[in-house]
C-alpha cells in the first residue's frame, strides 16, 4: 500500500489575513486528542519496549542487560520452535487462503452466476467472527471423538483424525481455522479490485484473440497487483502476529507444535514475568515482520 | 483517491451488473452451455458459501441443546429446547450480564472516543496546511507495521505505575487512536470539495459550526462504516483485556468464554457453546443491516491505490 504523500506544507507564500493566528492553531488544536493518545499510548510504549529488551528483571529490580536477551533469544531452541512453527503456518496458510479468495472472487464476479450478492455475504460472515468466538467454535468441532468435523469424515468412511492432539494435525487445524476465518474477507477485497478493472481492457484483449487464462493473466492480474500486494502484506503480518486462534483452540501444544512467536512472548511476559526477553521478542518479530514486508513490497510492488 | 469511489464499488457489487465479458449468443448451442456452466459454478458457491456459514448453524443449534446433546454422535442438527437454561448457567458462571454490558459499555466507549479522534484528525489533515503535516501523518502510520505485542508489556508497566490494572480506563484509553481510523477518515475528507466549507465559513459558520453542521452530516456513511468497524474490533478484542482484567467482575465477554472455556475440568459445554453464540449474533445483525457501509469502509483501505 502506498499512500501518496501530502502536499508541501509550505508551498506557497500566502498573505496574512484577519484571524489567520486562530486557523494557524485550529489543525493542531483538532489534532491534539489524537496527537496526545498517540504519544502516551503508542509511541511511547514502543520506545519503552525497546529499552526495557535491554533490560533484566522487574520493577525497581530491573537493571541494565545489554545485548543478553537479544544473545539468549538466538540461543533459545524454544524461540526457534515458535519461529519455525509461525513460518510454516505462514507459507502453508497465506498462499492457500489468497489462492481461494481470488478464485472465489472470480466465480462471484462471473456474469453466469445467480444471486452473487449471497454468496458475498455467506463467505464474508466468518471475518465479523471474533478470535475467541472462532477458536470454541472449532474446538468443538474439531474435537476427536465427538466432534462434528470427524462425523462428516466418518459417515464418508474415513478414518478419525486427532486434530487437536497430534503435533501434525494441530497445525493443520489452525491453518484450517485460519483459512475459514479470513478467506471471504480477503475474497470481497478482490472482489471489489475485479470490479474496478475497466471493461475495455478486457474486451480489447478479446478482439485481440486471447482465451480466458490469457486475459487472466495479462488484464486480471496485473491490474490487480496493488491489491494482491496489500493483502499479502496484511495476511503476513497478521500470521506472523498469530495469537488468539493457537490460544484458544491448542494452547500452543500438543509438544509446542502450534506455539507461535506471539504466544512465546506472552508467555515470557505474562506467565514468567520476564519483561526483557519478552521484549526483546517483540523487537526481534518487529524486526521480522518489517522485513518480509519490505521485501513483499520490493518483490511485487509497483515500479511508478 | 476518493472514498466515495469505493462506496460506489459496493453498490456495483450489490447490482448484478458483471464485469466478466459476455459474448452475444448467436447459436443456441453457447447460451446453453453457459447456462449450464453458470448452474454449476453456482452450486459450487453455495457449496462453498455452506463451508462458510456451517459452523454458525451448529453455533446457534447446539447452543439451544442439552450439555449431555452437546457432544452427541452424530451430532444433532436440529434445535432443542435448554438455550434459556443454558444461558442461566452462564448467568450463575460468569455472571452472563454484567460480562455483557461490560463488553458493550467498553465497546461503546471505545467506538466513539475513537470515531471523535479520527474525525478531528482526519479533518486536520485533509483540510489544512499546516507546519509538520506529513511528518506527523507519516509518524502516525509507520506505527501499523509495529504488531501490536510490541506494547504489550510497557503498556502493561504504564497500568501499574498509574494504578488502572483491572480498570475500564486501562482498556478504554489504548484504543482511543487508532492510526488506520485516522487514515480512512482523511481520505474520506480529502474528497469533499472545499467550495462546500468556504462557502458555510461564507455564510458565517465558526470551524465547529462547519464541523458540525457540514462535514458530519456529509461524511455520515464514513462514520458509519467506520464505527462498525471499531466497534467489532474492540468488541472483539482479546489479549490485551485478558492481560489487565483480574476481578471476573470487569472481564468482557472474550475473556469470560476463554477462561471458562480452558477449565480443564470443566464440563458445562453448553453455557461455553450458548455464550459464544451470544458473542457473535449481536456482530452478525450488526453485519447484515450495516454491511454496505461495513465492505465499504474495509475497502477504502485495500483499494487506495
Amino acid at each position: 500500500m502506498t499512500f501518496t504523500a501530502a502536499r508541501g506544507a509550505s508551498a506557497v507564500p500566502r498573505r496574512p489575513r484577519p484571524g489567520t493566528a486562530r486557523r494557524h492553531a485550529l489543525p493542531y488544536l483538532l489534532l491534539a486528542p489524537a496527537l496526545i493518545t498517540f504519544a502516551v499510548f503508542k509511541a511511547y510504549p514502543i520506545l519503552d519496549s525497546l529499552r526495557i529488551s535491554f533490560t533484566t528483571g522487574t520493577g525497581s529490580a530491573s537493571h541494565d542487560a545489554g545485548w543478553a536477551n537479544y544473545r539468549r533469544m538466538l540461543h533459545d531452541p524454544l524461540f526457534w520452535t515458535a519461529l519455525r512453527n509461525t513460518g510454516e503456518i505462514l507459507a502453508v496458510q497465506v498462499p492457500l487462503m489468497l489462492g481461494l479468495a481470488l478464485l472465489l472472487a472470480l466465480g462471484i464476479n462471473s456474469a453466469l452466476v445467480r444471486m452473487r450478492a449471497v454468496w458475498r455475504l455467506g463467505v464474508f460472515m466468518p471475518a465479523v467472527t471474533g478470535l475467541v468466538a472462532t477458536g470454541v467454535m472449532f474446538s468443538f468441532l474439531l474435537n476427536t471423538d465427538q466432534g462434528a468435523l470427524n462425523w462428516v469424515l466418518h459417515s464418508i468412511g474415513l478414518p478419525k483424525v486427532d486434530w487437536l492432539g497430534q503435533p501434525f494435525w494441530a497445525r493443520i487445524a489452525v491453518v484450517l481455522v485460519l483459512t475459514w476465518h479470513y478467506t471471504g474477507y480477503n475474497a470481497v477485497i478482490y472482489l471489489a479490485g475485479l470490479q474496478g478493472i475497466p471493461r475495455d481492457l478486457h474486451e480489447a484483449a478479446m478482439v485481440d484473440g486471447a482465451g480466458p487464462l490469457r486475459r487472466f493473466w495479462s488484464v486480471t492480474l496485473p491490474s490487480l497487483r496493488p491489491i494482491l500486494l496489500f493483502t499479502v502484506v496484511l495476511s503476513t503480518i497478521g500470521t506472523l502476529q498469530l495469537f488468539d486462534e493457537p490460544y484458544v483452540l491448542t494452547q500452543g501444544g500438543p509438544d509446542n507444535a502450534t506455539l507461535t512467536v506471539s504466544m512465546y512472548l506472552y508467555q515470557n511476559a505474562f506467565h514468567y514475568f520476564d519483561f526483557g526477553y519478552a521484549s526483546a521478542i517483540a523487537y526481534g518479530l518487529t524486526v521480522l515482520v518489517v522485513l518480509l514486508g519490505a521485501v513483499q513490497m520490493r518483490l511485487m510492488g509497483e515500479r511508478e | 483517491m476518493t472514498i466515495v469511489n469505493h462506496a460506489d464499488g459496493a453498490h456495483r457489487q450489490g447490482s448484478d451488473q458483471s464485469a466478466g465479458p459476455r459474448k452475444p449468443g448467436s447459436s443456441e448451442g453457447p447460451v446453453r452451455k453457459a447456462r449450464r456452466g453458470g448452474w454449476t459454478l453456482t452450486l459450487v458457491l453455495a457449496a462453498v458459501t455452506g463451508l462458510s456459514v456451517g459452523p454458525f448453524y451448529w453455533l446457534l443449534v447446539t447452543s439451544t441443546q442439552a450439555d449431555s446433546d452437546i457432544y452427541a454422535w452424530p451430532p444433532k442438527l436440529l434445535p432443542a429446547g435448554h438455550l434459556i437454561q443454558n444461558l442461566r448457567d452462564l448467568q450463575e458462571k460468569i455472571g452472563l450480564l454484567r460480562v455483557l454490558g461490560n463488553s458493550l459499555l467498553l465497546a461503546g466507549l471505545q467506538t466513539v472516543g475513537a470515531l471523535v479522534i479520527a474525525l478531528l484528525a482526519g479533518y486536520a489533515f485533509a483540510k489544512f496546511r499546516f507546519r509538520g503535516r506529513s511528518l506527523l501523518f507519516a509518524l502516525l502510520l509507520s506505527t501499523l507495521v509495529v504488531p501490536d505485542q510490541v506494547t504489550l508489556v510497557p503498556l502493561f508497566q504504564m497500568m501499574m505505575r498509574f494504578h488502572l490494572i483491572d480498570s475500564y480506563a486501562s482498556i478504554v484509553l489504548p484504543g482511543l487512536c487508532v492510526p488506520f481510523a485516522i487514515f480512512l477518515m482523511r481520505q474520506a475528507l480529502s474528497s469533499l470539495p472545499d467550495e462546500l466549507l468556504d462557502a458555510a465559513r461564507v455564510d458565517g459558520a465558526g470551524e465547529l459550526r462547519v464541523l458540525v453542521s457540514v462535514v458530519i452530516p456529509v461524511m455520515r456513511p464514513v462514520l458509519a462504516a467506520l464505527s462498525v468497524f471499531l466497534f467489532l474490533g474492540s468488541w472483539n478484542q482479546f489479549v490485551w483485556p485478558l492481560i489487565t482484567l483480574r476481578d471476573p467482575q470487569h472481564y468482557t465477554l472474550p475473556v469470560a468464554l476463554a477462561t471458562l472455556h480452558g477449565v480443564e475440568s470443566n464440563t458445562d459445554y453448553g453455557a461455553i457453546v450458548a455464550g459464544t453464540a451470544l458473542s457473535t449474533v449481536p456482530m452478525m445483525i450488526l453485519f447484515l443491516v450495516l454491511q454496505r457501509q461495513f465492505i465499504a469502509g474495509l475497502l477504502a483501505g485495500a483499494t487506495k491505490g
